[in-house]
C-alpha cells in the first residue's frame, strides 16, 4: 500500500511538472499571439478586447492556475484555427486514434511474444541469429516509409485494404478494420522489433534458472514449462518494455495518420502546428503525456499484483 | 563464440555504414553527378537510368545527387542534437549526482517530466514555438536527448561519488566542478560515449520523422525525411521516387545501431555475457 501512495504521488508530481513546461515552454514565445491573429495593423481598442477575452492581461500565476483547472474540467478555451472548444475536438478524433492506438497493441504482443520466446528457446541457431538481425533492420526503418511501401505494395493491390482515409465503427467494422490495420501493422513493426529483444533476453534470463530445469526433470510438456512457468517470471522486465512501448505507439500514431490520412488526434495536432494554434497543441501535447504516465503508472500497480516483492521494497 | 562473432560483425558493418556515408558527405561538398538545386520541368519525375541513377523528383532535380547532399542535413542535426544532449545531460545528470539531496530530487523530477512526453511530441511542440529548419529541429531533438543521457551520468556519479578516489580529491581540497570533471566523469565517459551514439542514431530517425511531417528542415536543404514527404504524392506515378529516400535513412540508422551495439560491447564489460 505505501509502494502504490509513494507511486502515486510520484505521479502526481510529474503530470505537475509536466503541465509546468507544457505551459511555461509557450510563454518564451517570441511575438504577441494577439497580434498574429489579428495582424500587426488592427485597431488597439481591439487588441485589448481580444487580450482580455483570451485572459492574456492577467497575471502569468492566474493563466497558470486558469489552464490547469480547465485540465481537469475538460474546458481548454478555444483552438484559434477551429473556433471551437478544444475538449471537443480532441473527443472527436479520440476514437480512432485510440482504435488504432489498441490494434497497433495487440500485434505488438501477439508477434512479438512468441516470437521472442522461439527466439530464446534456439539461442545462436540460424532461426534466432535471422531473427536478432531482422530486428535491428526492424528498428531502423522509419515507419512513414514502411506505410508508403505497405500502401504500394499491399493497399494498392489488396482490394480489402484502403489506401487512405477512415472509416468509422459505426458505419462499419470491416471497413474500420480495412483503413485501420495497415497502419496498424506500419506503427507495429519497428516495435515489434524492440520489443521482440526484450522478450528474448528474459526469457533467456529464466531459462538457464534452476526452477526450470526442476519442473522440466518432473516431466512437465514444454509447452506448460515456457507460458506458465517461464513466462510468468519473465512478465515483470516485459511490462516495462510495454509501457515504453505504449508512448512509443502514441507517438507513432501522430506520423502514421499523416502517411494514412487517418483523422485522428495526431493529424490534429500537426495541422495544429501548422496553424500556429497553440491553446490546441498544449492541450493535446498535455493530454497525450498525462496518458502515457498513467498507463505507466498502472504498469507499476500490475508489478506489484504479478510479483508480491515488489511491494515491500 | 558466434556472440564474439555477431561483435565483430556489428563493428565492421556499421563501420563500413558510417565511414561509407561520412566519406560520400564529404565528396557531396565538392562533387555531385547533378546540380542539387537545379530544376528542370522537362526532366522531371523520371525513371532510374544511366544518367539520373535514382530517377528525378518533381522539379527534374537529380535524386542520387540530393541523397548524397542530403548526408550533410543528417550529419549535422546528428552532431548539434548529440553536442546539445551531452552537454547539458552530463551537466544535470552531473549535478543532480553529486549534490544528491534536494538537488538531485527537483532535478530528478524535472527529468521524469521531460522522459514523461514521448520524445517526438516534446520536438513537435519544441518545433511548433521556435519554427522548422536544421537548427531549431536540432535543438528541439537535443532537449529530447537530455533527459536519457542525464540519467546515465547522474547514476555514475552517484556510484562514484563515495570512492575512495574522490575522497582522496576532497581531502587534498580540490572543489566540487574540478572533482566532477577531472576525477569522476573520466570514470564514466565509456557510458556517455555509448549514450552518444544510439543519440546519434534516434536523432536521425526523429530527424526523418519531423521532416516528413513538414515541421523538420524545410526547403531548399536536402533532407530524407522531407523528400519522402514530397514523394508522398508521387506514390503510384513514381514509386521509385519513395524507395531512395527511405533506404538511405535505414541504412543510416542501421549502421549507427550496429555500431552503438558494438561500441556498448567494447565499452562496457558488463554487457558482455
Amino acid at each position: 500500500m505505501l509502494y502504490l501512495l509513494r507511486r502515486f504521488v510520484l505521479l502526481i508530481v510529474t503530470v505537475i511538472f509536466v503541465s509546468f513546461i507544457t505551459f511555461g515552454v509557450f510563454q518564451i514565445l517570441p511575438g504577441d499571439p494577439v497580434l498574429t491573429m489579428l495582424g500587426t495593423e488592427a485597431d488597439p481598442a481591439q487588441i485589448e478586447n481580444l487580450r482580455s477575452e483570451l485572459g492574456l492581461d492577467l497575471p502569468l500565476y492566474v493563466q497558470y492556475f486558469d489552464w490547469i483547472t480547465g485540465l481537469f474540467t475538460g474546458d481548454l478555451g478555444n483552438s484559434i484555427r477551429f473556433s471551437m472548444p478544444v475538449m471537443d475536438l480532441m473527443l472527436d478524433r479520440l476514437p480512432v486514434t485510440l482504435s488504432l492506438a489498441a490494434i497497433t497493441l495487440f500485434i505488438v504482443c501477439a508477434v512479438s511474444l512468441p516470437l521472442g520466446m522461439f527466439a530464446a528457446r534456439r539461442q545462436n541457431k540460424l532461426s534466432d541469429l535471422t531473427l536478432s538481425t531482422a530486428t535491428q533492420i526492424g528498428m531502423a526503418i522509419p515507419s512513414f516509409w514502411l506505410g508508403m511501401m505497405l500502401i504500394i505494395y499491399v493497399a494498392m493491390n489488396v482490394d480489402f485494404f484502403r489506401i487512405s482515409g477512415y472509416i468509422p465503427w459505426s458505419t462499419s467494422v470491416t471497413g474500420a478494420f480495412s483503413t485501420l490495420l495497415l497502419p496498424a501493422i506500419t506503427i507495429a513493426i519497428p516495435q515489434i522489433a524492440i520489443n521482440f529483444r526484450y522478450v528474448r533476453t528474459a526469457i533467456l534470463e529464466q531459462i538457464r534458472l534452476d526452477y526450470v530445469r526442476t519442473i522440466r526433470s518432473k516431466g512437465i510438456v514444454e509447452r506448460i514449462v515456457m507460458y506458465k512457468h517461464v513466462l510468468k517470471n519473465a512478465l515483470i522486465p516485459i511490462l516495462t518494455v510495454f509501457g515504453l512501448i505504449s508512448a512509443e505507439v502514441m507517438a507513432g500514431t501522430i506520423i502514421v495518420e499523416q502517411v494514412f490520412s487517418i483523422p485522428g488526434v495526431g493529424q490534429l495536432l500537426v495541422t495544429a502546428i501548422n496553424n500556429r494554434d497553440f491553446p490546441l497543441v498544449q492541450g493535446i501535447v498535455m493530454y497525450i503525456t498525462i496518458a502515457v504516465v498513467s498507463i505507466n503508472f498502472i504498469i507499476d500497480i500490475l508489478y506489484s499484483i504479478i510479483d508480491p516483492r515488489i511491494r515491500i521494497r | 563464440m558466434t556472440s564474439k562473432l555477431l561483435k565483430n560483425f556489428n563493428l565492421l558493418i556499421g563501420l563500413f555504414i558510417v565511414g561509407g556515408l561520412l566519406l560520400i558527405m564529404i565528396i557531396s561538398f565538392f562533387y555531385t553527378p547533378h546540380d542539387v538545386t537545379a530544376m528542370n520541368i522537362a526532366q522531371k519525375l523520371l525513371a532510374p537510368n544511366g544518367t539520373n541513377w535514382f530517377g528525378t523528383d518533381e522539379f527534374g532535380r537529380d535524386i542520387f545527387s540530393r541523397i548524397m547532399k542530403g548526408t550533410q542535413t543528417a550529419f549535422l542535426v546528428g552532431v548539434i542534437t548529440v553536442f546539445i544532449g551531452v552537454v547539458f545531460g552530463v551537466l544535470i545528470g552531473g549535478i543532480a549526482g553529486y549534490f544528491g539531496g534536494w538537488t538531485d530530487e527537483i532535478l530528478s523530477r524535472f527529468l521524469d517530466a521531460l522522459m514523461a512526453f514521448p520524445g517526438i511530441i516534446l520536438a513537435l511542440m519544441l518545433v511548433a514555438i521556435f519554427g522548422p529548419g536544421i537548427v531549431n529541429t536540432s535543438i528541439a531533438l537535443g532537449v529530447i536527448a537530455i533527459p536519457g543521457i542525464a540519467r546515465i551520468v547522474r547514476s555514475g556519479f552517484v556510484q562514484q561519488r563515495e570512492a575512495e578516489y574522490v575522497l582522496a580529491a576532497k581531502l587534498i581540497g580540490a572543489n566540487a566542478p574540478r572533482i566532477m570533471f577531472r576525477h569522476i566523469f573520466p570514470n564514466i565517459s565509456s557510458q556517455i560515449i555509448v549514450a552518444a551514439t544510439i543519440t546519434f542514431a534516434t536523432a536521425m530517425l526523429a530527424e526523418a520523422a519531423l521532416s516528413y511531417l513538414g515541421l523538420g528542415v524545410q526547403p531548399p536543404d536536402p533532407s530524407w525525411g522531407r523528400m519522402l514527404k514530397d514523394s508522398q504524392s508521387y506514390l503510384t506515378s513514381a514509386p521509385w521516387y519513395v524507395y531512395a529516400p527511405g533506404i538511405a535513412i535505414t541504412i543510416m540508422v542501421l549502421g549507427l545501431y550496429m555500431l552503438s551495439n558494438a561500441v556498448r560491447d567494447l565499452l562496457d564489460p558488463r554487457s558482455k555475457q
